[in-house]
């Protein structure tokens, strides 16, 4: 049985653990909602960009962007692979990325070679390590997302779509359902489908003035508008992050709980034992005289 | 629904909505020239400029003014839409972005194979899986 000394040290430990998970899931519950907050103001943004697009694309059904263009065979892909910089938050990215390999796998059984953008420092950490093809990559991206710090990478993909050079890009990142589920999910970013492009309002037809002219304008919103989606991609999985954060440091701030309380209970036993076997001694001492 | 002299104004860039309302008025910096808005505009599409849009918001005697670094204005008769940028753009710019992504990217890439390693992809999961399955049965058993 282990000294008492050694017990009492044990829980002080454990007890200054759960002081630092229960610090670490608070300050994940105030970040949480501002993350969500956060991915709420992104959403109209990318309906706006959504609905024009949708109008333009009534006004002019011959043109077709190379972005919606479909290759007909797919010869290769980019990946853009979304995942957080810090750690401590349950299995999130250990999901997401699990995704990332089937698909590696299942593309390498066609024989289809892949490209991949990493954005946070998990993935990018995981991929490169597993010798991944990464061609961009954006870390430290902080707490607060900026569209900006995205641009680069995503441009690369793209622009290799535009070049030939890949056939489809798929994005990764980690859906947040609600304060308790997240799942990953894999989506087409390229080639958009011509389907989620559908104006709201009527049919009648008209047609807007243009300056300088459609094809530049619709070029530039249909950028925007898969810039707008990695965005939301990309806040959408900090909100995931924080709330997966808060659910795995309440686990172990529980747990932690757990371990000083078995820890007492022995360390109560063992002082109870040491007390009944000094009576005892004292008593049999006596007896004995 | 904005009204026969009030027209519905929305301000929203990727990562926020920055003003939603009804005006009697907007001033925004077009890509050509200044352009002035009141209710049942011509539909119009247009790049704007960075600077200041200004919107005359309806019933209230000071105009808001809106700072934006550039983006696409819509107009429609009872309807504006500024999709603002969240920073000044441009294609040199864009390209400067992308090819800098690319470099750091390559940098890590030079020295070491192309060549996914499947297995230490898959065992490197499978650890981080079991690890947190050992957690939870064991908060199960605890429980």
């Amino acid at each position: 049985m282990p000294a008492s000394k050694e017990i009492r040290s044990k829980i002080r430990s454990v007890e200054n653990t759960r002081k630092i998970t229960k610090a670490m899931e608070m300050v994940a519950a105030s970040k949480m909602r501002k993350a969500q907050e956060r991915m709420r103001a992104a959403r109209p943004y990318s309906r706006k960009v959504l609905n024009i697009a949708g109008h333009l694309a009534q006004a002019n059904p011959d043109y077709v962007h190379p972005l919606m263009q479909k290759h007909e065979q797919i010869k290769k892909v980019g990946l853009i692979v979304v995942t957080t910089d810090k750690g401590l938050c349950g299995a999130m990215n250990t999901n997401t990325l699990r995704a990332v390999t089937q698909k590696l796998r299942q593309l390498e059984a066609e024989g289809v070679p892949s490209q991949v953008v990493a954005v946070g420092s998990k993935g990018y950490g995981f991929l490169s390590r597993v010798g991944a093809t990464v061609v961009a990559q954006v870390t430290q991206l902080g707490d607060v997302p900026h569209l900006e710090r995205l641009i680069g990478p995503v441009k690369t993909l793209l622009d290799a779509y535009q070049n030939d050079e890949i056939d489809a890009v798929y994005v990764f990142y980690t859906k947040f359902v609600n304060t308790m589920v997240q799942e990953p999910v894999m989506e087409q970013l390229v080639p958009l489908s011509p389907d989620k492009i559908k104006p709201e309002r009527g049919t009648h037809t008209w047609d807007y003035i243009y300056e300088p002219d459609a094809q530049a304008v619709i070029d530039d919103l249909l950028i925007r508008y898969l810039e707008a989606l990695i965005y939301q991609a990309v806040a959408e999985n900090m909100a995931s992050e924080q709330s997966a954060r808060r659910m795995a440091m309440k686990a172990a701030s529980d747990n932690a709980g757990n371990v000083i309380n078995e820890l007492r209970l022995l360390y109560n036993k063992n002082r109870q034992a040491a007390i009944t076997k000094e009576i005892s001694e004292i008593v049999s001492g006596a007896a004995a005289v | 629904m904005a009204s026969e002299n009030t027209i519905h104004v929305s301000v929203v860039s990727a990562e926020e909505e920055i003003f939603d309302g009804d005006a009697e008025f907007v001033a925004l910096p077009g890509e050509t020239g200044e352009l002035g808005i009141y209710p049942l505009h011509t539909p119009l599409i247009t790049r704007i400029k960075p600077g200041a849009v200004r919107i005359r918001v309806a019933g209230k005697d000071e105009e808001e003014l809106v700072f934006v670094a550039g983006g696409l204005l819509e107009v429609q008769p009872d309807e504006v839409t500024v999709l603002a940028e969240t920073a000044i753009r441009g294609r040199d710019l864009d390209a400067a972005k992308a090819q800098e992504a690319r470099r750091q990217a390559q940098e890590a890439l030079n020295n070491r194979s192309g060549k996914i390693d499947y297995a230490k992809a898959q065992s490197e999961l499978a650890e981080a899986i079991a690890q947190l399955q050992a957690i939870s049965k064991l908060r199960q058993k605890r429980a």
